[in-house]
């Protein structure tokens, strides 16, 4: 059914488009934890635009690919706060 | 059918809005604090609706035509938005802590409470 197609992979690109703009703020960001903000956008972003992604094509394997996405990114963004937190301190 | 079509443009259409508002908040934005704001927030709630749209849309053709390949699809997006909803405010906490601890005040702030009541 190449209508449901279009619906959800226009959103797709749509977040795709997004996920530039915020690359340009983990581009120019001007402190640490502003790459590590714009990082964590690209991640959200990335997990719903591959659940969008298995949606369109019917393929389950994107969605379970999303889910370790997400798990992972989360460990990065708390050992990159971790790492940033503990600099500091000492 | 034609109400699954417009139940999804709905959804669709929320989400990929509120996904626009986070990253345009975090490029106009001035400091970090007001950036995770608008990025974290704005962007778990477009995700979840974009994430409702594809529950919404397997559960109905799993009703309509009996393949049991979407009723797989609804149940792992659901899953994925449990680990979504679960993991996203948890990091944004610790970035917005971890920026405080290395010392990053907001813009135009002129005290800080955080650090003068020296809590661990």
């Amino acid at each position: 059914m190449s209508g449901f197609f279009n619906i959800f992979i226009i959103p797709g690109g749509l977040l795709l488009i997004f996920m530039l703009f915020s690359l340009i703020r983990l581009i120019l960001g001007p402190t640490v934890p502003d790459r590590i903000v714009a990082l964590d956008t690209i991640n959200t972003l990335v997990v719903a635009g591959m659940i969008l992604v298995g949606a369109a094509y019917e393929e389950v394997i994107y969605i379970d690919v999303a889910i370790v996405y997400a798990l992972l990114s989360y460990i990065g963004t708390l050992y990159v706060a971790k790492y940033l937190e503990g600099g500091s301190e000492k | 059918m034609g109400t699954l079509l417009a139940v999804l443009y709905i959804l669709l259409g929320i989400g990929v809005f509120f996904n626009g508002l986070g990253s345009v908040g975090l490029l106009r934005f001035p400091d970090v604090y007001t950036r995770l704001h608008a990025a974290t927030k704005a962007t778990t709630f477009g995700s979840i609706f974009t994430s409702l749209a594809v529950i919404i849309y397997g559960f109905s053709r799993w009703n309509i035509t009996g393949d049991s390949n979407f009723r797989v699809l609804a149940l792992h997006t659901i899953v994925a938005l449990i680990c979504l909803i679960i993991t996203n405010p948890t990091g944004a906490h610790a970035i917005a802590r971890a920026a405080h601890r290395s010392g990053i005040m907001p813009k135009q702030a002129v005290i800080d409470e955080l650090k003068e009541a020296k809590l661990k």
